[in-house]
């Protein structure tokens, strides 16, 4: 009897070779074209075969299931070589044609796939053609800048996509209970081997536990329950590393970014007189500078942020615009420029040359500790130059719908999690006409000449093949952002996370997912 | 048992007095940030430390004093005082009861939360913060009218329909000699007992609302803003005199409900 309850203790304890971490809520799909969330896209990212890779440590792009390829036209057209031998975990082939039908579905307004986003051009569909098992092209009518790196985010679906589908990358789901955990094995047909010749990957399985409370997550993996903590807040981070040093790693900064800026939107939010206040970039710059960013940092995120200078971080090395620097601390410097301006400083308090009193409401999203600090924070720096911020913490919902759709407030501070070191999604932000021109959205016309060169700088890398031409378009965007400040970029939090010693070959990464990007290349010991 | 019940009114007091005398008494300005002396331990300078921003912690809850014991309370007696006014007409008639009843619960099941956060869509963004505060807790009374109104209904039917009621009606008692005399003793008891649960609830509910944007915003200290850093058991460990508020709220239940009691030893 001894015998036997030892074995069921080996049975159901964690095996050796598996992986254990926490997602914070049930995954809403594992349909890979249909991965949204977070938690979603965490399965879609260990389970999918994807054609290239992006290295998350070097940037590089990696052969996947794609043994080669080719960008061609100008960056219009790409055709992909595959591997030979493919299979998808059940064993069912994987060919040039499944390639397509997924690429297909993505692109179908039908289907309403986010990753077909990725894809989808303002023109016409990309005209896809099979020449055989192995050999696929796509070509667009215009450049597609970044084309080869686009599918990173497509991961390649079976013919017939069952509750839970078979999948050609490391891992498939192979079990899921609502509320509890989802099981990921290892797939046995996987195609890639290391140096030795060993089938990849080395964990037999990976178990996703779903917890949403982040303190007994970090409880459960100070109890070594769970191996790996992939997004870590900074208290979380500092009791890592007091109570398992060598558990906790910092990447530096990550590609995220905290922020905030003024609504300009004409007839909402604020009344005229305050909107000349927005709308003036020297009142803006007053205002950047009067904020400490090192106590931003140093406060808010307990030492695990850095002063951000722009739109990007300084941790995506190749898009990053080294000449920027941010703005220091300078009250005195702010009520200077203010003053020029025609503000007066009595009793305390600012006043603009109608004798109105400077102040504005900034909201930003409750629960989001960090972000709640650096407001007081911001709020005390502008209180030494005699500016009243009145802080409105929103539920989520509601700001959102604030700043997307009613425009209704007044200045909002907010962050960005920023997944692809790419910045072609985020040059969106800048379009004056686009949606999610934060402080101005859908303009008729640009409202000022910088905004209107930022819009030629962002259509024309948009269209650009050449890394390098994006790159100047995009150097030049960000030294106008910095200069004329629309968004206020206050800090770049660090990625931190924690990884158990006993999980070998983690490469921490400043892109998501950090420490779990290299999964068929880990192993617990 | 006297003892015991000057003592807890003395508490109060003592309590009120720290609240209203905060802008004399409080060491620092509630939002001076000392940057350089963040979370840091109880001094001299700072006798009961300071929270992560740099801010005296004895100060803070001082105001916080100021705010949660004048209003919590406040908000309490709205809700008794709605719920006595519907419950007295309501408890005579059987219909009255039955249509209480069903308010009553139609009101206790409602999702508060999504009328909290309307009512926040629909404030103006730049509300001044003791606005903000009249707003929170006077909604929070007016929407808390359902608990008390149910047991003061409940319990005015029981006296209705009492052997002694009976006698004194019978007896030919004007009616508002029973209800100042006989009956209201009763009835204040009880509105007496529903204040004292309602005010620890309306402040732990104060801090709830913080998460909406309701309630009070920085810099403002409250209680109940003062009790959402014990969410983190680790800052507890180390920082054991941020349990200061909670220390408070506790003894402040405690003496409302000494005060409450009757003092009689039963037989």
């Amino acid at each position: 009897m001894n015998v036997v309850f030892a074995l069921l203790f080996f049975a159901v304890a964690a095996s050796p070779a598996e992986l254990r971490f926490a997602i914070a809520g049930d995954p809403k799909t594992f349909d890979p074209l249909h991965a949204e969330e977070s938690h979603s896209e965490m399965v879609r990212y260990l389970t999918s075969g994807v054609l290239v890779r992006v290295d998350r440590v070097s940037g590089e792009l990696k052969p996947e299931l794609a043994e080669s390829w080719a960008v061609k036209d100008g960056g219009r057209s790409i055709s992909f070589h595959l591997r030979a031998g493919l299979r998808f975990s059940d064993g069912s082939p994987l060919s040039a044609e499944d390639v397509a039908r997924t690429l297909r579905r993505a692109l179908d307004a039908k289907e309403g796939s986010p990753v077909g986003d990725t894809f989808r051009t303002s023109g016409a569909a990309p005209d896809i053609q099979v020449s055989g098992p192995r050999d696929i092209a796509i070509r667009y009518k215009t450049p597609k800048p970044g084309l080869d790196r686009l599918f990173d985010s497509l991961g390649v679906a079976p013919p017939r996509l069952a509750e839970l589908p078979a999948s050609a990358g490391p891992f498939f789901v192979a079990d899921y209970k609502r509320g509890v955990s989802v099981l990921l094995r290892r797939n046995p047909n996987y195609w890639q081997r290391d140096a030795a010749g060993h089938a990849l990957p080395y964990l037999d399985s990976v178990r996703l536990d779903i917890q949403s409370n982040h303190d007994i997550e970090l409880n459960r993996f100070l109890r070594n329950e769970i191996n790996v903590i992939d997004k870590l807040s900074p208290e979380n981070f500092n009791r890592v590393m007091r109570e398992k040093p060598g558990a906790a790693k910092s990447v530096g900064p990550s590609l995220d970014a905290e922020f905030f800026w003024f609504n300009q939107a004409p007839g909402r939010g604020a009344p005229e007189w305050k909107r000349k206040w927005f709308v003036s970039t020297a009142f803006r710059r007053a205002v950047s500078g009067a904020i400490n960013r090192e106590d931003l940092g140093r406060i808010a995120y307990l030492g695990r942020a850095h002063p951000a200078a722009g739109p990007i971080s300084p941790a995506n090395r190749f898009w990053y615009n080294a000449a920027l620097r941010p703005r220091a601390a300078d009250p005195e410097g702010a009520l200077k420029a203010l003053a020029a301006e025609g503000f007066r400083l009595r009793d305390g308090a600012l006043t603009d040359r109608d004798g109105h009193a400077v102040e504005f409401s900034l909201i930003t999203n409750a629960g989001n500790r960090p972000r709640e600090r650096m407001a007081a924070l911001v709020q005390s720096d502008l209180k030494k130059i005699g500016i009243r911020v009145t802080i409105a913490t929103l539920e989520f919902g509601s700001l959102i719908e604030r700043i997307t759709s009613s425009l209704n407030y007044e200045a909002a501070l907010l962050g960005l999690n920023n997944t692809d070191e790419d910045p072609l999604e985020q040059m969106n932000v800048f379009l004056s006409s686009g949606r999610e021109h934060a402080w101005w959205p859908q303009q008729k016309t640009p409202a000022t000449p910088w905004e209107a060169r930022i819009d030629e700088l962002v259509l024309r890398q948009a269209g650009e093949s050449s890394r390098e031409k994006r790159k100047a378009a995009i150097d030049e965007v960000q030294r106008i952002v910095a200069d004329e400040e629309p968004i206020i970029y206050l800090v770049n939090p660090d990625a931190l996370c924690a990884a158990a010693p006993s999980v070998k070959g983690i490469r921490p990464a400043v892109s998501s997912p950090h420490v779990l990007w290299n999964i068929e290349w880990l192993r617990v010991e | 048992m006297k003892i015991l019940r000057r003592g807890a009114a003395a508490a109060l007091v003592f309590v009120g007095l720290c609240g209203a005398l905060a802008p004399v008494a409080a060491p620092h300005p509630y939002d001076e940030q000392y940057r350089e002396f963040l979370s840091a331990p109880p001094s001299a300078r700072f006798p009961l430390g300071t929270d992560d921003l740099g801010r005296d912690r004895l100060s803070r809850l001082l105001y916080a004093t100021l705010v949660s014991a004048a209003l919590a309370p406040a908000s309490a007696l709205v809700s008794v005082a709605i719920g006595l006014l519907v419950s007295i007409p309501a408890a005579f008639s059987r219909y009255g009861r039955t249509a209480l009843s069903g308010f009553a619960t139609i009101s206790l099941s409602l999702p508060w939360i999504f009328a909290f956060i309307a009512l926040r869509a629909e404030l103006p963004l730049d509300m001044a913060p003791l606005a903000s505060l009249l707003i929170t807790f006077g909604v929070m009374g007016v929407a808390g009218w359902a608990w008390p109104a149910r047991i003061l209904t409940a319990a005015l039917a029981e006296m209705n329909d009492s052997g002694w009621m009976l006698q004194a009606r019978a007896s030919g008692l004007p009616v508002r000699r029973i209800a100042r005399v006989h009956a209201w003793p009763h009835v204040a008891a009880l509105a007496a007992a529903q204040f004292r649960v309602l005010v620890p609830v309306y402040i732990l509910s104060e801090a709830s609302l913080g998460l909406l944007g309701l309630g009070v915003s920085e810099p403002l200290p409250s209680w109940g803003t003062l009790l959402r850093e014990l969410q983190h058991p680790d800052l507890i460990r180390a920082n054991p005199w941020i349990l200061a508020p909670l220390a408070l709220l506790v003894l402040v239940t405690v003496c409302l409900e000494i005060l409450g009691s009757s003092g009689e030893v039963p037989a």
